[in-house]
């Protein structure tokens, strides 16, 4: 069990206990990277309920490009995708909204004060160990404050330099090629630094052309199909990262940069099927970490980070308005988080973080925003052999300044949560769980001061959640069936004061307030399963079922009361299945989105269609000496149905992608 | 037992893939809302903007002759019209036997067949904004002119358009951001409003001679103007949106034998009708200082110039109307129609009202319903 005990050490997303990742444990003479062997081997985190994980192997089946395609597999999420490789992809937890989902990169969250969204497109799966799903929040006992600051997180782990056979370094290409005129090489090296530390480089270049066809079709009416235009990327990344131990501790710092331009194609309407609109983003962002046991029971965690983000968007069609907007954040965070074992079953956590936020824009009139944010977190934790309970209480005081117009009062907050897991029958790896959380989201930047649109009077979005459900995992180790899991959770959440954009005098002219309440119910359920056939074949399979039911409450008088909210479906479901014989690979995974509205009232107008999208991957490893090449051809979409997202972007139909890897 | 898990997880997996139906044209809604009554029309259109980048700018119609109100009937009856009717619409005329309505987003004004809303052709002008018409031509306003001094913003023209074969004929440029036009004489008058420029508004009406057409002078009235509507004594009735901050919302009257500002009222103005020697005005104010808005009723004696005391709406039925957004006056029977667009995101509703400004009825309409054409009995 060599390769669980390497899972469990990988950092994030640890305790597999009934999660999907767990099943997929290869077998020892076939897999090659179980000889890897981390230098660095952070103490096991000791979570009380786990999240969705798709890590390693299995994430490399599903071939995704970015971040975005890969979550997508994971229960009781939406993602909103405008389209194509360079389109925004925003994700939506149990339907409460993208700015109530935190992201976080190797451990410190991504920051964007302007708009609260991370798109997740622009995150490429080369680099990734694992990505994780947390609903509530991550409920290790030792983290930063910030890791309780939202409704949910979503946990991504970039690879940590490995070494194996003995070598003391890494060396690997990726090329991407296929539809979209996609041309997607990266590099990445891995080298050991003396005995306790290492060093990982990571690089990569993305250009799409980004052309794809679209039809729209109506019974007994038009039938169009159109080429999808403007939607071409250029992105560029690179990112350095140092890992090392010491005694009892370990530390690890990264520099990233991602420089990128795109079209953005816009929306497809009657009279125009193409718009000429850019945009430029560069990102870069420094961010240490260290760990370390200070005493036998005391331990401290240090993060620290700063960042720089530029956006600049052109809308240059000469007969509308022409806007060439330039946006300038900056963020500087640091935390202390201290765990203290009262005893070993009973753990106490204090964690302090400071951030601070600064926008600038060229915008007329603009109010230039300053934030400072302070966030204690108390926490508590105990950890029994079937018992597991955490309560958190997370302190929120966040100030604001401003050069121009008024700033926004100053906010306090306090919320707490709860989480729980009972395992009623000692041999039996089945869990109840449940948690209880109540938080908020502040308003962004461009909630209270985007220039005509912003309102500085808003207060926090809130939301509290209860959830409650179970997960089972039945090893069965000598049988054909290997392994089966299954988890479901039913949850009930509530967002108040929801902050929408509400019309004023023209339908130009908007501005922000905290009007909306919508109640969300729902179930979501993930079941799994192995087999291993002739001791050759090995069959995996995942699904994920989701139903929520959210709904508007929040006037009588509007003729949408009680309506499902925008862009919300009512079922949703994922499967993915992979077929691994020797150095052959095959994967079929399979998307379902159903039927949902572009617009508050539900009626034939708003209606949007479901769609179901497959994908289908084969690979294979060839080994050359001590070079291993890996082939991947890839088809999406493959029954080409055509279909939009976000009503007026239509989606790309059948494309294809071929991979070539090469590891030394 | 794992052949059977396996089967049994498939067949749910298939339950769950409900297959996709066709994508259907949205058929039209019928409400009967009054008795039939043929007043000297046979109808009205009513045209809804759509929200921006949603392609629904969608055309209802009032059948007085049955009494029915038909939501949305433009797509079934053009089922062939790619993207259907278009984004945002943004004006409604009806001169001769033709329909115009201008699609703002798509770039076009729309031709149809006036009594059967059947598409007859478009006229495909960028950024279009309003219409007038005056023997036998079409006027149309464009944001979209050359960009001359602005580098950020350019200039608006007026296109005049052979209304038999939808040609445009002739151009001529006028101020910034143009919006509504009228015709007085053998003058077109167009508010100019400077949008794009914010906070360097356009403060003037061009006057453009329809025999050269060219724009013989420029008339400075107040910054943002928007509407303007000729009544029956030669004068101009020219709204004024302010900016949004300090400037409030105003209404200004010019002289069309002067060509100059003879009076101006400090009156919100959103949108006016004018019928007989009343102008039924609404006023929606709005300030990114304070956050509130205030919404208002009026009516305006075109013979004095003067606010008439009261509300065109008597018996509450303001009260539930979220965002005023059109308003119109049936020209024989004097009933008014007013339009509240609500969220601009759902449904609007459509009031109308005696001429004592009483609820008649009420129904559901497209999202934002703005824009209003009477359809005459031959």
């Amino acid at each position: 069990m060599k390769s669980l005990w390497k899972i469990r050490c990988t950092g994030a997303c640890l305790l597999l206990a009934g999660s999907a990742a767990a099943q997929e444990i290869p077998d020892s003479n076939r897999v090659r990277d179980l000889r890897e062997v981390r230098i660095f081997a952070p103490r096991p985190v000791r979570e009380i309920s786990p999240g969705q994980t798709l890590q390693g192997a299995q994430l490399q089946r599903l071939g995704a490009q970015s971040v975005a395609d890969a979550i997508r597999y994971f229960s009781g999420l939406q993602i909103k995708d405008y389209g194509g490789v360079g389109g925004l992809k925003t994700v939506d937890v149990r339907g409460m909204g993208t700015n109530h989902t935190a992201v976080f990169y190797d451990g410190i969250q991504l920051g964007n004060a302007q708009n609260g969204q991370i798109d997740l497109g622009k995150f490429s799966m080369d680099n990734m160990q694992a990505v994780s799903l947390y609903n509530g929040q991550k409920s290790n006992t030792f983290q930063p404050a910030k890791d309780y600051s939202a409704s949910a997180a979503i946990y991504l782990t970039p690879l940590r330099p490995e070494f194996r056979d003995g070598k003391n370094y890494l060396l690997k290409g990726i090329v991407k090629t296929g539809s979209f005129s996609l041309l997607n090489p990266a590099v990445l090296y891995h080298q050991k630094l003396g005995k306790r530390t290492a060093l990982s480089l990571n690089t990569e270049y993305v250009y799409a052309g980004g052309q794809y066809k679209f039809r729209y079709r109506k019974v007994n009416g038009y039938d169009t199909t159109a080429m999808r235009k403007n939607g071409d990327v250029n992105a560029f990344r690179a990112e350095a990262s140092l890992h090392g131990s010491m005694p009892s501790g370990d530390w690890s710092t990264r520099v990233y940069f991602y420089d990128s331009e795109r079209g953005l194609p816009g929306f497809v309407v009657n009279g125009v099927f193409g718009h000429t609109d850019r945009q430029w983003d560069r990102n870069f962002f420094w961010q240490g970490q260290f760990r370390k046991d200070i005493a036998k029971r005391y331990s401290v965690l240090v993060n620290a980070k700063y960042a720089n983000d530029y956006t600049r968007y052109v809308a240059s069609d000469p007969t509308w308005l022409l806007i060439d907007n330039t946006y300038r954040q900056q963020e500087a965070y640091v935390s202390v988080a201290q765990q203290y074992t009262i005893k070993p079953w009973w753990t106490a956590g204090l964690s302090a973080d400071y951030q601070y936020n600064l926008l600038n824009a060229s915008l007329k009139n603009f109010s230039y925003p300053r934030r400072h944010t302070v966030l204690g977190a108390l926490s508590s934790s105990v950890t029994l052999p079937r018992f597991n309970a955490q309560a958190a209480l997370l302190a929120t005081l966040m100030n604001e300044s401003v050069r121009l117009n008024s700033a926004s009062g100053p906010k306090r907050e306090l919320t707490p949560s709860l989480v729980l897991s009972w395992q009623p029958v000692k041999n039996e790896d089945f869990r109840l769980r449940g948690f209880y959380k109540n938080i908020f989201r502040m308003p962004t930047f461009n909630d209270l001061y985007y220039t005509e649109i912003g309102n500085s009077r808003l207060d926090p979005e809130y939301t509290i959640q209860y959830d409650a459900g179970f997960t089972w995992n039945r090893p069965r180790p000598g049988k054909v069936l290997e392994n089966i899991f299954l988890e479901a959770d039913a949850y009930y959440n509530e967002v108040t004061g929801k902050i929408v954009a509400m019309p004023t005098v023209s339908q130009f002219r908007w501005t922000m307030v905290n009007l909306g309440f919508v109640k969300i119910h729902g179930l979501d359920v993930r079941a799994g399963a192995t087999a291993l056939i002739c001791n050759q074949v090995r069959i995996a399979a995942r699904m994920s079922y989701t139903f929520q039911q959210a709904r508007d409450w929040t006037d009588p008088q509007d003729s949408f009361y009680g309506d499902q909210i925008v862009y919300l479906p009512r079922h949703a479901g994922s499967l993915i299945a992979s077929l691994d014989y020797g150095d052959w690979g095959l994967n079929y995974s399979q998307l379902y989105t159903g039927e949902r509205y572009n617009a508050k009232r539900n009626i034939p107008e708003n209606y949007m269609q479901p769609w179901y999208t497959s994908d289908l991957s084969l690979r294979r490893v060839v080994r050359v000496k001590k070079t291993e090449l890996t082939l991947t051809a890839q088809v999406n979409n493959l029954f080409n149905q055509f279909y939009d997202v976000v009503i007026s972007y239509p989606m790309p139909g059948r494309n294809y992608k071929a991979v070539l890897a090469v590891q030394l | 037992m794992q052949r059977t898990l396996l089967r049994l997880s498939f067949c749910l997996w298939m339950m769950t893939m409900a297959c996709r139906k066709g994508d259907h044209i949205v058929p039209p809604v019928v409400t009967p809302v009054d008795s039939a009554k043929v007043d000297g029309y046979l109808g009205f259109y009513l045209l809804n903007e759509g929200n921006m980048g949603s392609n629904k700018s969608t055309l209802d119609y009032y059948d007085y002759t049955t009494g029915n109100y038909v939501k949305n009937i433009y797509a079934t009856i053009n089922p062939n019209m790619v993207k259907e009717l278009g984004d945002v619409g943004n004006d409604i005329r009806i001169f001769g036997s033709k329909l115009y309505a201008v699609i703002n987003v798509s770039n076009k004004v729309e031709v149809m067949d006036a009594r059967t809303a059947k598409r007859i052709g478009q006229i495909n002008i960028p950024n279009c904004r309003y219409l007038a018409f005056a023997n036998g031509k079409a006027y149309v306003s464009s944001y979209a002119g050359p960009v001359v001094i602005d580098p950020h913003a350019p200039i608006g023209y007026v296109a005049e358009v052979d209304t038999a074969t939808l040609q445009v004929t002739r151009k001529v440029i006028v101020g910034y951001q143009p919006e509504e036009m009228a015709v007085v004489g053998n003058k077109l008058y167009v508010a100019n409003s400077g949008g794009y420029r914010a906070p360097n508004y356009d403060r003037t009406v061009s006057v453009i001679d329809l025999e050269t057409f060219t724009e013989i002078k420029k008339i400075e009235v107040a910054i943002n103007l928007h509407h303007v509507k000729a009544d029956r004594h030669g004068d101009l009735y020219v709204s004024s949106r302010g900016d949004y901050y300090t400037v409030q919302p105003s209404l200004h009257i010019i002289d069309t034998q002067t060509d100059r500002v003879k009076k101006s009222l400090p009156l919100a103005t959103s949108n006016l009708w004018m019928h007989g020697d009343t102008a039924y005005v609404y006023g929606s104010a709005f300030s990114y200082n304070t956050h509130e808005w205030t919404i208002s009723y009026n009516m305006l004696d075109l013979k004095t110039e003067t606010l008439l005391p009261g509300s065109f709406i008597t018996d509450g039925t303001d009260k539930q109307i979220k965002m005023p957004y059109g308003v119109a006056v049936h020209p024989v029977t004097g009933d008014i129609y007013v339009t509240d667009a609500r969220d601009y995101i759902s449904p609007g509703t459509l009031y109308c009202l005696d001429k004592q400004g009483r609820k008649k009825w009420s129904v559901t309409t497209g999202d934002i319903p703005a824009h209003f054409a009477f359809l005459p009995a031959p």
